[in-house]
């Protein structure tokens, strides 16, 4: 048998029909589903009579635009726009019985941390979401990535997508990493080195030893960002540790079925000799904590650099430099680390689990933060219940942060949790795009030890001075 | 779905790169639970100030660029979230063809399933048709799909290339759903095989 690269294999154990083209039929095993993209499949459904073919496959819950204030069980928190989606979702579940976590419930939280979470992915495979932060998945050595609408209706009537096989692209990270950085850290300066079209038409493998010796948590947080490559999926292939946190999850396999799902996600990973399109390979001990300065999530530099000029630049990147620093409010030659920062946003799909909120909580313990507004908006319900149960819900309130309920949140700023114009964020999340957290807000892409740090002194920080 | 065979039109130009699925539609518009209507809003923030003032500057804002059928624009073009509104939205506005060198890949196949044409060709080319973009509304831009060419105003034309099944879809106007449909018993022999296999999924 030839070689075959992880991404090969899941493919090939989930094509359903192949037409002359190459054009396929991959068989869809998990479908998540939220408010935002949804109402307009559910919409066509009806129009057409067509059922869900796989309710039991069909996961919702609503988080792009639910309030995450502590007031939120009252209707008046939510505008009327939203809570038309909101209900709309509501109803949808309902009416076409597939699986649902209403905002009322501890285990609602955003979409790609519920999954998880609750045991929904699994390792080899095809999970799908009207979301392009699906790649997260890929944690698990699942095939996972974003669909657009008529996609997600598409799923729903048929449990299939039409697709075409992308090309493989390696990412290596090799060695350890050093003190202080971070998943946050790897990903971003990933995508500092491809840039953002760089992994177009690919899925990326991460692979190497700094890979291995993150925990699934910090894998989530690497394949999150995999589309800001532009890649269609990021993965990981399953290891011991990818079997440890699925094991007893609710939707896990159990007893005997967990064991001939263990055997067969064993030969889940790369052959030695599979072929590679593009290999990309970093030393771990090279990446810094990195911030990034512009409105693309490229924009990245080690937080000991300086705002580049536009001149740093070339072809169409030159315009679009002058444009970010514009934006940003930024000049160059300023270290990044005497950029003052207005807000501290601490949560999204790519930062808002557990782990992450140790990892702020550890630097904030026992100070006060120095800006205006900082939040910590868990990624689930789960994950704030048990940060309350460690004690790092205390930490961050003592500490002068907001404590609230599980969503998207300013990732997207969708609910009222906004940036107003000029206001400059150290944020968690994955975009730094214009406008993306309020109109003319300016974010800053960090890891949540950063986002600590800045909350603290009030300006962009080298994690490592306060470790 | 409409189809799209040739269309003659106005071609707006765009040069910035990396123009993401938050310019082409915020997110204060994704409350809809409809499809239509979206085209109002199309690049709003660069559109519009916050009183609701058109900015003069900007492209689809002048004369010669309001009932434009063409985005000419910078790389990596729809990069960003999945949301399909930001189709709707160009489709609505009326563009039906968008040329770049690039597209970040879930727009791209968003683009198709709404009637619109991405085209991607080499930075030389997209840079001559930017310029023939440039010219204005006398300038008349000629895309024709079944020959895959795009020709400019002054007769130049550039081949590009596009998946054979999606450019059968776009031209006759194919639902997918309706395709996959007539492929169901492939579906139910899979699903049936991979209950076997992996009973746990
Ligand atoms: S947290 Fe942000 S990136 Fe993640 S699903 Fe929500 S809006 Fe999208």
């Amino acid at each position: 048998m030839s070689p075959k690269t992880l991404y090969d294999k899941i493919w090939d154990a989930h094509v359903a029909h192949e037409a002359d083209d190459g054009t396929c039929l991959l068989y869809i095993d998990r479908h998540l589903v939220h408010e935002v993209t949804s109402p307009q499949a559910f919409e066509g459904l009806r129009m057409a009579n067509r059922p869900v073919r796989a309710p039991d496959k069909t996961i919702a819950v609503p988080d792009h635009n639910v309030p995450t204030t502590l007031d939120r069980a009252n209707a008046a928190t939510m505008t009327e726009d939203s809570r038309v989606q909101v209900e709309a979702l509501d109803k949808n579940a309902k009416d076409f019985g597939i699986h649902y976590y209403p905002v009322s419930d501890v285990r609602q939280g955003i979409v790609h941390i519920v999954g998880p979470e609750q045991g929904w992915t699994l390792p080899g495979m095809t999970v799908v979401c009207g979301d392009s932060h699906t790649a997260t998945h890929g944690a698990f050595g699942a095939l996972a990535h974003g669909i657009g609408t008529s996609e997600v209706e598409h799923v729903l009537a048929t449990q299939t997508l039409i697709q075409k096989k992308s090309k493989n692209m390696k990412v290596e990270i090799t060695g350890k990493l050093r003190p202080g950085v971070t998943a946050k850290d790897i990903t971003l300066s990933v995508i500092g080195e491809t840039g953002t079209a760089g992994g177009t038409g690919y899925v990326i493998e991460y692979c190497g030893e700094a890979i291995r010796d993150l925990s699934m948590e910090g894998r989530m947080t690497v394949c999150n960002m995999a589309i800001e490559g532009g890649a269609r999926a990021g993965l990981i292939a399953p290891d011991e540790k990818t079997f440890e946190y699925v094991k007893g999850r609710p939707h896990a396999p159990k007893g005997a079925q967990f064991e001939a799902a263990l055997a067969w996600w064993k030969t889940l990973y790369s052959d030695d000799d599979a072929q590679w399109d593009k290999v990309i390979t970093i030393k771990g001990e090279d990446i810094a904590p990195v911030v990034t300065w512009g409105t693309s999530p490229e924009d990245v530099l080690p937080i000991t650099a300086t705002v580049p000029s536009a001149d740093d630049f070339e072809g169409g990147k030159v315009g679009a430099a002058q444009r970010s620093l514009d934006y940003m409010g930024l000049t160059p030659g300023t270290p990044l680390s005497e950029i003052e920062i207005d807000t501290v946003f601490i949560g999204s799909c790519t930062n808002g689990r557990i782990e992450d909120l140790r990892a702020a909580a550890e630097i904030l313990k026992g100070k006060k933060v120095a800006v205006k507004r900082a939040m910590v908006v868990p990624g689930s319900g789960l994950v704030r219940a048990q940060a309350e149960e460690e004690g790092l819900a205390d930490i961050f309130k003592e500490a002068g942060f907001e404590w609230r309920l599980a969503g998207c949140s300013m990732c997207l700023a969708m609910n009222p949790d906004q940036l107003s114009e000029g206001e400059r964020c150290a944020s968690t999340s994955n975009r730094n795009f214009e406008g993306r957290q309020g109109y003319k807000g300016r974010t800053h892409l960090v890891s949540p030890g950063m986002a600590a740090a800045a909350a603290i002194t009030g300006k962009l920080t080298d994690v490592r001075d306060l470790m | 779905m409409d189809k799209f065979e040739t269309l003659t039109g106005i071609a707006a130009p765009m040069p910035l790169v990396n123009i993401d699925t938050d310019m082409i539609i915020p997110k204060q518009f994704l409350k809809t639970i409809k499809r239509s209507g979206l085209g109002a809003n199309l690049f709003d923030e660069m559109r519009f100030d916050r009183s609701g003032n058109e900015i003069p500057d900007f492209v689809l804002n002048q004369d010669a660029y309001r009932s434009a059928e063409i985005l000419v624009a910078g790389d990596n073009f729809g990069c960003g979230s999945s949301r399909e509104h930001a189709p709707w939205a160009i489709k609505d506005f009326g563009i039906r063809c968008v040329i770049s060198t690039s597209f970040a890949d879930i727009f791209y196949n968003n683009c198709f399933k709404n009637g619109i044409l991405p085209i991607a060709l080499p930075a030389d080319a997209v840079e001559v048709l930017m310029k023939d973009a440039e010219k204005g509304a006398n300038a008349r831009m000629t895309v024709d799909l079944e020959n895959q060419t795009v020709t400019t105003s002054d007769g130049e034309s550039f081949s590009f290339e596009v998946d054979a099944f999606k450019k059968h879809c776009l031209m006759e106007g194919l639902d997918d759903i309706g395709l996959t449909m007539e492929k169901v018993s492939s579906i139910d022999t899979y699903e049936a095989q991979a209950a076997q296999a992996r009973p746990w999924v």
